[in-house]
C-alpha cells in the first residue's frame, strides 16, 4: 500500500498554469520531500495528490488505482496542515477519533488506536485537553496523532513544522524520521527548509514554477545537480556560480564549487581576494571575499576558526574535484 | 501605564458621563417604583394615596396576564428559532462566491434599516390583508380562500414580521462568524472522512456557537419589548398582546398608572433574569 503515480498531472486557476503536466512516482514506504522556491507550487501539488482540488489534467493513481476522481475521504490518505488545522472545540482525544469515528469504527477499537497513537506520541498527559491549551509542539503531534490512527496509505505534511521555534524543529524532524522508520508509510513532505529536506528525504523533489528540476537522494542532488536551478537551491550556504573567462578555461558556460570546497591561505592560491564580512558559527567559519575579479561575492567554508579580519588579503584554491560544470543552457557537464 | 494619578484623572472625568447615564436610568426607574404603590388614576381623581402591593397583586391574578407571559414567550422564541435558523442558512449561502455578491448582501441587511411601524404596516396591507394583500391574491390564484392573517394567526403574523425585521442582524453576525472560520479545518475534516452535512454539524455549528449565543442575548433583550408592530397590526386583539402591550393598555387605555407601574417593575425584573440567565451562557461559552 502507498504507491502513487502521477501521470502529466496538471494544474490551472483560470488561466494561470501553476503546475504544467507533470509526471512523478513515488514508491511504497518512501519519504518524498518536495522542495523549491516560494509560489512554485509544493502545496498546490500536495492538494492535488489529497484530492482537496481538482485536477486540469492527468491522473493519479494511488496503488496502480486511478484516483482522480476519488474524493479525499476515500483516497486513504492523512494530512498534516501547516496550521495544524485541529478542530479547537474538541479535547486532544475527540481530534483524534474524529477519523475514526467519521469512518464508524466500533468504540474498542477507536480506543485502543487512540491509546497507542498517544503512547507513540507522547500525548497521554494532556488527552482530555482542548487545543488551545497546548503548545506548539504538542499540537503538532496532535495533527500527527489524528493522521496515523488512521492508518493511511501515505502521509501528506504541508511544511509542518515551519510554526516551531529552531529547537523544537530539530526535535520535531527526527521524531518524524523516527516515525516514519517505524510505521514504513509513504511519507510526502513540503518544506523550504534545507536542513530537513537533506536530513529526512529518501527523494528530494526539486520543483521550480510547477516543473519538476530533479529528482533524486539527498547525496544525489548535492553532489551532481542536473542544472544550475538544483545547483544553486541545494546546498546551504549556497554554491558559488561563476560565468565568463575563468568558467571557459574549463570547457563550461558556468562553473560551480561549493563553499567547503575551497582552500583558503594568507600567502598563496589560484584566485586571489578580499574578505568582507565574516561569520563565526564555531564549529565553522564562512567568509564573504570580494575583488576576486570572478563574480560579486565568493562564499568560502572554514572548518573551525581561521584568522582573517575584514579588508585583510585571502587566497582560494577550488578542489577541482569537486567542481561542478554548467552548458550555455544551464545544464550539467559531465 | 494605569498609575495612580491617571486612573484618578480617568475617573473624574467619566463622572458626568456615569452620572448622566445613572440618572437617566435610576430617575424613571425609581418613579415606576414609587408609582406601583401608588394608588393614582389621571382622569379619575389623580393621586389617591398608598396602594401597598394592591397593584400587584392585581396585575398578577388580571385575567390577562398569564395570556400576556404566554404571547410574549411565544413571540420571542418563535422569532429566535426562526431568525437562528434562516441567519445561519443564509450565512452560509452568501458566504458561497457568487456574482454581485455586494449588491446581494446589502439587500439582505436591508429590512434592519426600516422602522418597526413601517415595516409592520407594509406586511399588513401588502402582504398579510386578506382582500388586497399578496399572499390573499396568491391564495385566490389557486382557488384557496384567503387567510384572515391578523384573526386566525396572529401571534405568527408577528412574528413573520419581527423574524423579517431581526433577520439582517442575524444573518450578519453569523456570516462574519463564518469568515473567520479556518478554511484548513475545513478541509482536514474533509480528509478525515466527513461528508458536508456531518462538517456543518461538528465543525461549523460548534465555531459558530459562540455567535449564536450572542445572537440569542442581544435579540431576547429586543425582542422583549417590542410594541409598534403589534400597536399597528393587531393592537393587541386576538391573543397578541404581549406583556409590554398589556402594560401599555394598563396605563394609557385604562388611565390606571399605579397597575401599569406594577407591570412595569414586573417586566424589569423578568428582563433581568432573562439577561442574567444568558450572561452566564455567554459567558461560559465565550471562556473556552
Ligand atoms: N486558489 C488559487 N487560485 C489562484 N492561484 C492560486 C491558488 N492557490 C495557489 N495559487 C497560485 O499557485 C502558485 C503555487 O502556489 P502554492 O501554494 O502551491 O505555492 P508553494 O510552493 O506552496 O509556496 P509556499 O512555499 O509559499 O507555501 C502560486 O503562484 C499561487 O499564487
Ligand atoms: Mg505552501
Amino acid at each position: 500500500m502507498g504507491r502513487i503515480t502521477l501521470d502529466k498531472v496538471e494544474k490551472r486557476f483560470g488561466d494561470v498554469q501553476v503546475i504544467p503536466p507533470l509526471d512523478l512516482t513515488i514508491e511504497e514506504g518512501e519519504f518524498v520531500v518536495f522542495v523549491g522556491p516560494s509560489g512554485c507550487g509544493k502545496s498546490t501539488l500536495l492538494r492535488l495528490i489529497a484530492g482537496l482540488e481538482d485536477v486540469s489534467g492527468g491522473q493519479i493513481r494511488i496503488d496502480g488505482n486511478d484516483a482522480t476522481m476519488i474524493p479525499p475521504a476515500k483516497r486513504g490518505l492523512a494530512m498534516v496542515f501547516q496550521s495544524y488545522a485541529l478542530y479547537p472545540h474538541m479535547s486532544v482525544r475527540k481530534n483524534i477519533a474524529f477519523p475514526l469515528k467519521m469512518a464508524g469504527m466500533d468504540k474498542a477499537e477507536q480506543d485502543r488506536r487512540i491509546d497507542n497513537a498517544a503512547k507513540i506520541l507522547n500525548l497521554t498527559d494532556y488527552i482530555d485537553r482542548k487545543p488551545g491549551q497546548l503548545s506548539g509542539g504538542q499540537r503538532q503531534r496532535v495533527a500527527i496523532g489524528r493522521a496515523i490512527v488512521r492508518e493511511p496509505a501515505a502521509f501528506l505534511f504541508d511544511e509542518p513544522l515551519s510554526n516551531l521555534d529552531a529547537a523544537l524543529r530539530v526535535g520535531m524532524r527526527l521524531e518524524i524520521t523516527e516515525l516514519h522508520s517505524r510505521l514504513k508509510t509513504t511519507m510526502i513532505y513540503v518544506t523550504h527548509d534545507q536542513v530537513e529536506a537533506m536530513t529526512m528525504a529518501d527523494k528530494i523533489v526539486v520543483l521550480r514554477a510547477g516543473h519538476i528540476e530533479q529528482v533524486g537522494s539527498p547525496l544525489e542532488l548535492y553532489r551532481r545537480p542536473r542544472n544550475l536551478f538544483v545547483a544553486g537551491f541545494i546546498g546551504s550556504p549556497k554554491m558559488n556560480l561563476i560565468a565568463g573567462a575563468e568558467a571557459a578555461k574549463h570547457n563550461a558556460t558556468t562553473i560551480g564549487i561549493r563553499p567547503e570546497h575551497m582552500g583558503v591561505s594568507k600567502t598563496e592560491g589560484m584566485w586571489k581576494g578580499r574578505v568582507g564580512v565574516s561569520e563565526h558559527l564555531g564549529s565553522d567559519t564562512f567568509f564573504y571575499v570580494h575583488d576576486t575579479g570572478l563574480t560579486d561575492g565568493i562564499t568560502v567554508r572554514v572548518p573551525g576558526e581561521f584568522d582573517l579580519k575584514s579588508g585583510d588579503t585571502v587566497y582560494l584554491t577550488p578542489d577541482m574535484t569537486h567542481l561542478h560544470k554548467f552548458d550555455d543552457k544551464g545544464l550539467r557537464i559531465e | 501605564m494605569a498609575t495612580k494619578a491617571s486612573r484618578t484623572a480617568a475617573r473624574i472625568m467619566m463622572a458626568p458621563a456615569v452620572i448622566l447615564l445613572l440618572g437617566w436610568m435610576l430617575v424613571p426607574l425609581i418613579m415606576t417604583l414609587w408609582f406601583s404603590f401608588r394608588n393614582y388614576l389621571p382622569l379619575r381623581g389623580g393621586d389617591l394615596g398608598f396602594a401597598g402591593f394592591d397593584n400587584y397583586a392585581r396585575f398578577f391574578s388580571s385575567s390577562a396576564f398569564w395570556p400576556a407571559v404566554g404571547a410574549t414567550m411565544i413571540i420571542v422564541i418563535g422569532t429566535l428559532i426562526i431568525t437562528v435558523t434562516l441567519g445561519v442558512l443564509l450565512a452560509l449561502l452568501l458566504d458561497q462566491p457568487m456574482w454581485g455578491q455586494g449588491i446581494v448582501r446589502i439587500l439582505v441587511i436591508a429590512p434592519f434599516f426600516v422602522m418597526p411601524t413601517v415595516s409592520a404596516l407594509v406586511w399588513k396591507n401588502m402582504f398579510l390583508d386578506s382582500v388586497n394583500g399578496l399572499f390573499a391574491h396568491v391564495a385566490r390564484f389557486f382557488g384557496a380562500a384567503p387567510v384572515e392573517w391578523m384573526i386566525q394567526a396572529p401571534l405568527s403574523s408577528i412574528i413573520l414580521i419581527v423574524s423579517w425585521q431581526w433577520l439582517p442582524f442575524a444573518t450578519l453576525i453569523l456570516l462574519t462568524a463564518i469568515q473567520s472560520l479556518d478554511s484548513e479545518q475545513l478541509e482536514a475534516a474533509e480528509i478525515d472522512g466527513a461528508p458536508k452535512v456531518k462538517r456543518f454539524w461538528y465543525i461549523i455549528v460548534p465555531h459558530l456557537g459562540r455567535s449564536i449565543t450572542v445572537v440569542i442575548l442581544i435579540q431576547t433583550i429586543f425582542l422583549l419589548s417590542i410594541f409598534a408592530e403589534i400597536y399597528v397590526t393587531t393592537a393587541g386583539a386576538f391573543g397578541s398582546k404581549t406583556l409590554t402591550y398589556l402594560i401599555f393598555q394598563r396605563v394609557l387605555e385604562s388611565q390606571n398608572v399605579g397597575l401599569g407601574s406594577a407591570g412595569g417593575v414586573f417586566a424589569i425584573i423578568l428582563a433581568n433574569i432573562v439577561a442574567i440567565f444568558l450572561m452566564r451562557i455567554v459567558g461560559k461559552n465565550l471562556d473556552s
